[in-house]
């Protein structure tokens, strides 16, 4: 294997396994705060084995994103030294945020899961406040260090060096706002849907436990409101690709040629050499009014940019088209839940319905996974848009696919133990906790 | 400001040493003292460990935004060891986590506890190589030579052997320390209490193979040593702390006893600074990296010390109040 794809994969594998993690740790401490907080004012049982259940849960995967994000910090420049030897000093003040945040977290976390019993009820529920806050606040720094890839500023670049830096123009960067807003809707979507589906999944079985019932509704409504928010802080997100990076917008439409009144391509295989795409359902002139707000606009094609310069069509494409579908899918089943829950008291009790919301469950996280391919992929072959080359940045260690296997099987491994703790863990549930107790009449 | 942030840099180093360090140690303990006493490790580690290993991301951090060059360097001529050390970053806090949390403990549980042990004792090893490389001088500048000489050769030495086996004892030592005030009971006390003195034992002949490696290896770092006035002191004081400890740990009054292992570890790596500052990592001839030559701009450097200002006003009152709620009072 080729030590440029070695470590793309490496980074991309590490990548696309952290963001899991890290969602959780950004929406769980949000959703279980909210049920304490019901619990402290309602004093119902269920909402406080809900928070207990949920935390016991969470603790798994947040060491797991802790590890896996140290990682990350290293593998940038195990991977990438080059890159970070000259973009260290320009986005390391957004990383040393986000440590400060994650540091804040970590230790928050560490209260709100030992301090059941240690400390008074509502300082406990503070500290799962703060840990909501500071998960929520290291998502958007760590997010400026990517969007200051996507659009490079606060810096010279001369005789290949970066001078005359400005870290707080490169962390204020124009990407900033719109990626971490789309992420950060992402991780509630996300987390909220996977919550919801195994907990829906859990009532089809029996459909009178009040614990899953509750879990459930808080996961929905929380899902549904981030769902329907979505959809515009892509268009945001859109909007802003359009006019940062076309190459970008381009590939992801697998817009060829460019052109005014240019449609929007659903769907479909890109095909290079003809530079169409094959089986795909084309609306026209959407595809202008989504990226400048005018069915007449001029859509930059793939065509403005030399052959070495464009990202991987199909990748980035098909990621797309996963990600708005599923997006799509996640906003529809969120505004059905808001009709239905003011229609019908008893939706939560209706099998279709639980059915429906146990198949979303891993919709979230794909989406959230096919939407960094999209952005990562779309960015290629630059590592910092327009200023430096992935191929210049990689490390000139030879062999790194031993790097990339080493690292594949251990997150293999531990993707498949957590599975099996999670699944002991809802087998537990029953016993441990008394809302969750199957009622037999 | 670049000497403060030199300094910050120093104290995560330090306090990732000390709590860091107890943590692996006390993994490595559960392989030379059996796993009854698995359960006060577990009850000592978990509320903190993740906060602890925060240290590492930090002083990570530190580097790569104020020197750059450093981490560069780091990255590329040492991607071997620290790959092994990540990957024993990964397993063992997912192998500790699991075995805490697994809410019904089976077969299963014996698995983790070997993950946890075996990277307990490894990742320390590769991080004291690592740390071997930088202060060996081997490492050549841009990367130039054979495969061997640019990958292998800078760290797969006696001298980064022995500093890895002298991280391991440390870390022993300093987990056993803090366990002699965690334990529950007189007779678990005791094995802690024995522990510590055997560790430190070794620590002390692993500090000489350090010295003695270094001859060996053609790194004159006794010169360096008897060359700093500072160095002599701290380690001086280093010593005066063993007759301390030894009586501590057998009349345990844990608040001090903690104050003078923290002192003790801390002195050793002030020693460890002093004796080769401003160096970060000697290179082969001559041509070293140094906190001068590899520094951020200046307004990098503004922002990062603004930055872990606010970043210390903000997590140092909350460490306290962890450490507070978790081990101010044993129920």
């Amino acid at each position: 294997m080729e030590d440029l794809l070695a470590a793309r994969l490496q980074m991309a594998l590490s990548l696309g396994f952290h963001i899991v993690f890290a969602c959780i740790g950004i929406a769980m401490p949000v959703f279980m705060a909210f049920s304490e907080w019901r619990w402290l004012r309602t004093g119902r049982q269920a909402y406080l084995d809900v928070a207990k259940a949920w935390s016991k849960g969470v603790a798994i995967f947040f060491a797991v994103g802790a590890v896996s994000g140290t990682v990350l910090s290293f593998e940038l420049g195990l991977l990438f030294p080059e890159f970070m030897k000259h973009a260290g000093p320009i986005i390391g003040m957004p990383f040393s945020w986000e440590g400060t945040a994650f540091f804040v977290e970590a230790i928050a976390l560490g209260v709100f899961l030992y301090g059941w019993k240690k400390l008074n009820k509502w300082v406990h529920w503070i500290s799962g406040i703060v840990v909501g806050i500071s998960g929520i606040m290291s998502g958007i720094f760590v997010v400026a260090a990517n969007s200051w890839m996507n659009s490079p500023t606060g810096f010279v670049w001369k005789d290949g060096k970066a001078t005359e830096i400005d870290p707080v123009a490169a962390m204020f960067n124009d990407a900033w706002f719109s990626q971490a807003l789309h992420m950060t809707l992402a991780a509630f979507v996300a987390t909220a849907f996977a919550v919801a589906g195994v907990h829906a999944f859990l009532l089809i079985k029996n459909r009178k436990i009040e614990f899953h019932k509750t879990a459930l509704k808080i996961a929905l409504s929380f899902g549904a409101v981030a769902a329907i928010l979505q959809p515009l802080s892509g268009d945001i997100s859109a909007k802003d690709v359009a006019k940062r990076q076309p190459a970008k917008l381009a590939a992801l439409e697998a817009h060829y040629k460019t052109s005014t009144h240019a449609g929007f391509v659903f769907g479909g295989i890109p095909n290079n050499k003809t530079e169409q795409v094959d089986y795909a359902i084309h609306v026209p002139g959407l595809l202008s009014y989504l990226a400048h707000g005018d069915f007449n606009a001029e859509v930059i094609g793939l065509d403005k940019f030399p052959k070495e310069e464009r990202p991987p069509v199909v990748i980035t494409h098909v990621a797309f088209q996963i990600m708005i579908l599923s997006g799509c899918l996640l906003a529809l089943a969120g505004l059905l839940f808001i009709i239905f829950s003011t229609r019908w008291k008893n939706i939560l009790s209706k099998k279709w319905w639980l059915v429906f919301i146990a198949w979303l469950t891993p919709i979230g996280f794909i989406a959230v996974e096919a939407g960094w391919t999209v952005t990562e992929t779309g960015r290629q072959p630059w590592i910092i848009y327009g200023v430096m080359k992935t191929k210049d940045a990689v490390s000139t260690m030879p062999g790194l696919q031993y790097s990339f296997y080493s690292i594949m099987a251990v997150y293999v491994l531990l993707t498949i133990i957590i599975i099996w703790l999670m699944r002991k863990h809802i087998a537990r549930l029953q016993t441990d906790y008394p809302s969750a107790k199957i009622e037999t009449e | 400001m670049l000497q403060i942030i030199i300094i910050i840099l120093a104290v995560a180093f330090i306090l990732y040493t000390i709590l860091g360090g107890a943590d692996f140690g006390a993994g490595i303990l559960e392989i030379f003292a059996g796993r009854r006493g698995e359960r006060t490790v577990s009850k000592a580690i978990a509320p903190v460990w993740e906060a602890n290993h925060v240290w590492l991301i930090l002083a990570i951090v530190i580097i790569f935004t104020g020197f750059p060059l450093v981490y560069a360097t780091l990255s590329l001529s040492l991607h071997i060891p620290l790959m092994v050390v990540l990957i024993g970053i990964v397993l063992r806090g997912t192998a500790f986590t699991f075995r805490y949390y697994d809410v019904s403990p089976d077969k299963t549980h014996k698995y983790f506890t070997s993950f946890f042990e075996i990277s307990s004792f490894i990742t320390p090893f590769f991080l004291g190589i690592t740390l071997g490389a930088m202060i060996l001088g081997d490492i050549p500048p841009d990367n130039a030579g054979s495969f061997s000489e640019r990958f292998i050769l800078p760290w797969f030495n006696l001298f980064c052997v022995a500093m890895g086996l002298f991280t391991i004892a440390i870390f022993g030592y300093i987990a056993a320390v803090f366990l002699t005030g965690e334990a529950k009971n007189t007779p678990e006390q005791r094995k802690y209490s024995r522990l510590s003195k055997i560790f430190l034992s070794s620590t002390f002949a692993m500090g000489l193979l350090v010295f003695l490696s270094a001859e060996y290896n053609n790194r004159h770092l006794l010169a360096d040593f008897f060359g700093s006035v500072l160095c002599i002191i701290s380690f001086s004081l280093v010593i005066l702390l063993i007759p301390v400890i030894f009586y501590l740990v057998n009349h345990p009054k844990t608040i001090y006893l903690r104050i003078a292992i923290g002192a003790q570890v801390a002195l050793i790596i002030f020693g460890w600074f002093a004796m080769q500052f401003p160096v970060i990592i000697f290179e082969k001839g001559g041509t070293h990296l140094t906190f001068y030559n590899t520094q951020a701009p200046y307004a990098t450097l503004y922002q990062l010390f603004i930055a872990l200002i606010v970043g210390l006003i903000l997590i140092v009152p909350c460490f306290y109040f962890l450490f507070k709620v978790f081990k101010g009072s044993d129920e």
